[in-house]
């Protein structure tokens, strides 16, 4: 009898047995689901903080201000080298005029401004970075351009952002390296228990010649499947979760002051990123937990 | 053919089962390898299915070197032997047929070979009529009638049965004692480990007697501890 890959063999023992064991796949599942939708709240929770973060950021400018002695025309001109600094995003020239109506807006009750002149104020321009932790570098560039008298930037607002970012960032990284290994820890030891079970197949196989190879590939089968399974249902759990808990945001949060990111624009990634840890888990679970039944 | 020289095994914990035992085991012959509890028996057993490597000596089997056999190899010269439990170790979770054509698939056998094999099989171990049956549907007789049909199934050249009647009465005991020898006549090569005197005295075949390590006799004819019961 010819040994041969008996893809077909292989798929059906580890459908079948899914079923014949169906306690303990049902608690692989389960496991792996539960870890998953841990891992990925986390991963959302931290996904969201960096898209309000960016938001912020996005907002975050400083202001150079044009040399009296540069005619509006001059000074406009200085907006295309200011363009092509690095990490400039957005430039926007702001006349004296514009700087004297923004200034009055909100105050037009107040007669000691009714006097006032747009000369006492310069032509200036409202500078927006993409990089809010080259802010300060930017700031030096701009500086340092030509017809630029001064810049005006709030370096500790800036210092601010990228600290909350950096701590929620690791805090993140950290918590999800954590439950990783938690999680790996709990699947194999579930796969083992399920394979526990089996070592006795597994020695009958043994003693009748099969090879390792032979023995191994139904249990990455089923724990390729247990995964999928596993992935599929955290996927739309998580999705249910994550709709509700941005349901309650959205209805407590008047002032509009917390943005979250749409599921549906994550959902690919999601199902994809879901799917390969899934499988992997399952299948490495499985290789695992099976190791120490193959030393016979 | 089974050629032990000079064996010796000493176990991790320093137990030292086997001391220098020299043996051989012809094609075509039917042998008891008896002794009481601890003389080295299961010793002998976990050798030839090379589940633990020996200390020191020379161990051949149905043409394999196990002294120097690779693990890849290993599976091979097992497709040579069938091995026989004393608890039978079926899968109780498949039925009679499924249990024969899980030992065939694990060696590579297709589906027509599976669906010719089994049937024969069974016919010879008269349980043709309970394909079907879960080993918890039959009797203990029955149930080892099972594991020898699944020893067979893969056409091994020699038959190794650990305490094939530890589990069954006198009659069911000889019922297997019989099958054995007929597979025996049609041509296998049998090894039964057994301490049972009155079955070994009955046959009348080779009996080799261990004791603490060691072979203390090797005697064609029957006879256990030197009498007949």
């Amino acid at each position: 009898m010819a040994r041969k890959f008996d893809a077909g063999y292989y798929f059906s023992e580890g459908f079948h047995s899914i079923f014949t064991h169906g306690f303990m796949s049902f608690a692989a599942v389960c496991m792996i689901m539960a870890c998953l939708l841990i891992m990925g709240s986390f991963t959302l929770v931290a996904v969201n903080l960096d898209h309000m973060l960016s938001d912020l950021e996005a907002e975050n400018e400083f202001i150079a201000y044009v040399d009296e002695s540069y005619s509006e025309a001059d000074a406009w001109a200085i907006g295309d080298t200011l363009r092509a600094i690095p990490n400039v995003s957005k430039v926007t020239f702001v006349t004296r005029q514009q700087a004297l109506d923004d200034f009055r807006e909100g105050r037009a009750s107040n007669p000691l401004l009714d006097n006032l002149q747009p000369e006492v104020l310069r032509d200036r321009f409202r500078i927006h970075v993409d990089d809010i932790s080259q802010l300060s570098v930017t700031a030096d560039a701009t500086g340092a351009v030509e017809g630029i008298e001064d810049v005006n930037v709030a370096k500790e607002i800036a210092q601010g952002f990228i600290l909350v970012r950096n701590i929620a960032t690791g805090v993140a990284l950290v918590l999800i390296a954590i439950l990783m290994v938690v999680s790996l820890f709990i699947i194999a030891n579930t796969i083992k228990l399920a394979t526990f079970y089996r070592r006795e197949e597994i020695a009958i196989m043994k003693m009748c010649g099969a090879t390792d190879g032979f023995i191994q590939w139904p249990f990455v089968v089923e724990g390729m499947i247990l995964g999928l399974v596993g992935s599929l249902l955290a996927f739309f759990a998580q999705w249910g979760i994550y709709q509700a808990v941005a349901k309650l945001i959205i209805q407590g949060n008047g002032l509009s002051l917390v943005t979250m990111v749409s599921y549906g624009s994550m959902a690919q990634t999601i199902l994809l990123v879901f799917c390969i840890t899934g499988a992997v888990i399952g299948v490495g679970g499985s290789l695992l937990a099976i190791r120490k039944f193959l030393q016979v | 053919m089974i050629r032990f020289i000079d064996v010796y095994k000493e176990y991790d914990n320093g137990t030292k089962a086997l001391k220098g035992i020299n043996l051989r085991v012809d094609d075509g012959e039917f042998v008891f390898l008896v002794g009481p509890s601890g003389s080295g028996k299961s010793t002998v057993i976990k050798l030839i299915t090379a589940e633990i490597a020996l200390t020191e000596g020379q161990l051949m089997v149905n043409g394999f070197n196990l002294n120097n056999i690779s693990p890849r190899q290993v599976p091979v010269m097992r497709r040579t032997l069938g091995i026989i439990f004393q608890d039978f170790r079926l899968i109780d979770k498949k039925t009679v047929a499924e249990n024969l054509s899980f030992a065939m698939r694990a060696i590579g056998a297709s589906s027509r070979e599976v669906r010719k094999r089994i049937p024969y099989v069974l016919k010879l171990v008269g349980l043709e009529a309970k394909a079907d049956r879960y080993p918890g549907q039959l009797s203990g007789g029955e149930q080892q009638r099972v594991a020898i049909a699944r020893a067979l199934v893969n056409n091994p050249s020699m038959i190794i049965a650990d305490e094939p009647t530890g589990n069954l009465d006198p009659q069911r005991s000889l019922e297997i004692m019989m099958l054995l020898e007929r597979i025996n006549e049609l041509g296998t090569t049998v090894l039964v480990v057994t301490h049972e005197k009155a079955l070994v005295n009955r046959f009348a075949k080779r009996v080799i007697a261990i004791e603490n390590g060691r072979i203390i006799s090797d005697e064609t004819g029957g006879y256990y501890n030197g009498q007949k019961i």
